[in-house]
């Protein structure tokens, strides 16, 4: 988990992940933090981020990404 | 037929049932449609400001768009706020359109309250009391001519400063009437709408729905963010018809989505609004070999079109998709910079003529006067072109060319360069998000931006320099996380300038400042 709050804080440093609870409604995460996102879990985590999961509910906040992870690595 | 409002009207006869508009939580038929436009107009009229702007300030929903026919209803015109936007610019904008009136709701009435207007407020929980006045609404049609305005939207101009095209029934109709019958419309089309109502792309959609009572379903903006179920909710809507700018595009091709969700019920695929990269559609048109893709130019001012290009051959990845050829009953000039008409294969700004063109631009005749002027060919009687300050050039098909802005095109070492070739060699270098080129006149040095989660700029270097000549090369290459983007999603190449000269360019001492020191 401190892995990922890393990571967030890299996207934007000026938000406290372990509160926020809605990052696209909030204009947090947008397509294009996505895009710059995405590698950077997959190789930290090693996973593989398909398509199908980029769905808002696998992003609404920290800890909805990171039980996607724990998620794709236990199925991986 | 002189009002666009009759569109609606042959609509909700012939298909009173059916859906005219919907998002992912409510829809509106015809029926409804007509009524609800028809009460609000009742309402607007009663006090008494006809042919003035309204400025409607909702969220992007069907009711929303039977605000703006309401406010059309009323004899007025309408201005689609972005509910979004910053404070300061919605102040600019209702300073310059000094509206009689604003429409909105009760979920954005803080955001009005942060504005300085203070004329009267409509509110749409307040509107469909009463059952419209039908004699009202008759006597305002019957003073209603086809160069009144229908709406007024802004654009931001290049110094920043928005500009509202002022566009009349007349222009929204010769355009409809083209987009209806080159594509085939009817119907039977359903159109996922990508595009902000405070956009003129959306004006293909709206009135391209009400004319031929067709369907559109308004795509939630979330599924552009997060695209698992994107091409799902097309899918489930029916949807055969698009209008996207190409960024939109670009999230399938990015992300590969039809490599898991096919898509071939997709009829029409239409772009426009930016320059669209060859390997995005190469990407589309691979998927979907039956489907027809058609490039689209023009900007606010000709209501939005003014030339287009059915593709019809393969493009290589570096290639520029061609904007084509005019639009019916629109025409299109290349002019030379000394005022005559471009030879083949010669690059002129292109100009364009007829009813497609604007009125103007709101409360500003000197901005109207400058890119508003009388045709340079044509001294005989008065002729009003507008001056798209695009440099266009007809290729050996005689199909035009998008070059560049006139704003971009540059003299560097000597030579003339286009930035927009320099980016189509970025583009097709590998798996680039997005880039611009500027040019800083002061250090006379290319300066490329770009965004790419896989590419680094040694990459980019080296096939530049197996592409480009030696003089238009960048002197910088700079990664950025975020590329910045305008309101209407475009590159916004005065931000990404202010941005390199307070943060990459080499500090410079000011001179102005060390003197009064």
């Amino acid at each position: 988990m401190d892995k990922l709050l890393e990571i967030l804080r890299g996207v934007n440093p000026d938000v406290d992940f372990t509160k926020e609870k809605d990052l696209f409604g909030s204009h947090i995460l947008d397509s294009l933090s996505l895009v710059m996102l995405i590698p950077d879990l997959e190789e930290t985590f090693d996973i593989e981020i398909t398509p199908a999961d980029l769905l808002p509910e696998n992003f609404e906040s920290a800890e909805t990404i990171y039980a996607m992870i724990t998620r794709l690595q236990e199925n991986g | 037929m002189k009002n666009i409002l009759e569109y609606l009207e042959n609509a909700a006869e012939m298909f009173p049932e059916k859906i005219a508009f919907a998002d992912e939580f409510s829809t509106i038929t015809y029926r409804e449609l007509l009524l609800k436009a028809q009460m609000i107009g009742s309402v607007l009229i009663r006090k008494s400001i006809g042919r003035s702007p309204v400025a409607v300030l909702l969220g992007k929903t069907p009711e929303s768009l039977a605000a703006l026919m309401g406010v059309v209803y009323s004899g007025c015109f309408y201005t689609v706020l972005d509910a979004e936007m910053p404070a300061a610019r919605m102040n600019a904008i209702l300073k310059d359109l000094a509206p009689a009136a604003v429409l909105t709701d009760q979920s954005h009435e803080a955001q009005l309250k942060q504005t300085n207007f203070n004329g009267p407020v409509l509110f749409m929980e307040d509107l469909f009391s009463e059952q419209p006045d039908r004699e009202a609404l008759s006597r305002v049609r019957a003073k209603s001519i086809d160069t009144d305005p229908v709406y007024v939207l802004f654009t931001s101009g290049s110094t920043g400063v928005p500009k509202g095209v002022v566009v009349c029934h007349r222009s929204v109709i010769a355009y409809t009437e083209w987009v209806g019958k080159t594509f085939h419309l009817n119907e039977n089309t359903v159109f996922g709408n990508q595009t902000p109502f405070y956009f003129s792309m959306s004006v293909l959609d709206l009135f391209s729905t009400l004319r031929n009572a067709a369907t559109l379903y308004i795509i939630p903006k979330k599924l552009f963010v997060f695209p698992a179920k994107l091409i799902d909710f097309l899918r489930e809507r029916n949807v055969n018809t698009l209008y996207w700018v190409p960024s939109a595009l670009a999230i399938v091709s990015n992300w590969k989505l039809f490599d898991y969700t096919p898509a071939p019920f997709l009829q029409t695929v239409l772009f426009a609004g930016e320059v669209m990269p060859a390997k995005v559609l190469n990407y589309w048109a691979a998927h979907l070999p039956e489907t027809l893709f058609a490039n689209l130019y023009g900007p606010t001012e000709v209501t939005d079109i003014c030339a287009y290009y059915v593709v019809n051959r393969v493009f290589d990845d570096a290639e520029s998709i061609p904007i084509g050829n005019a639009c019916d009953n629109c025409d299109v000039l290349v002019v030379t910079p000394d005022g005559r008409e471009a030879k083949p294969g010669e690059e002129g700004e292109l100009l364009v003529r007829g009813s497609f063109l604007a009125m103007g631009y709101y409360n500003n005749p000197e901005k109207t006067a400058e890119s508003f002027v009388q045709n340079p060919l044509n001294p005989y009687f008065p002729e009003p072109v507008y001056k798209t300050g695009d440099i266009v050039k007809r290729n050996s098909l005689g199909e035009l060319l998008y070059v560049t802005r006139k704003d971009f095109q540059i003299k560097h070492m000597g030579y003339r360069i286009e930035l927009g070739e320099i980016e189509a060699c970025v583009y097709a270098s590998g798996e680039i998000e997005s880039c611009a080129a500027i040019y800083d006149a002061d250090a006379d040095q290319i300066i490329l931006f770009y965004q790419s989660g896989t590419v680094d700029s040694p990459a980019i270097s080296e096939a530049l320099r197996n592409r480009l000549p030696k003089y238009m090369l960048p002197s910088r290459l700079i990664r950025l996380d975020h590329m910045l983007y305008n309101q209407s999603g475009k590159i916004d190449r005065n931000r990404l300038k202010l941005k390199y000269e307070s943060e990459y360019k080499a500090a410079v001492p000011h001179k102005k400042g060390a003197e009064h020191n």
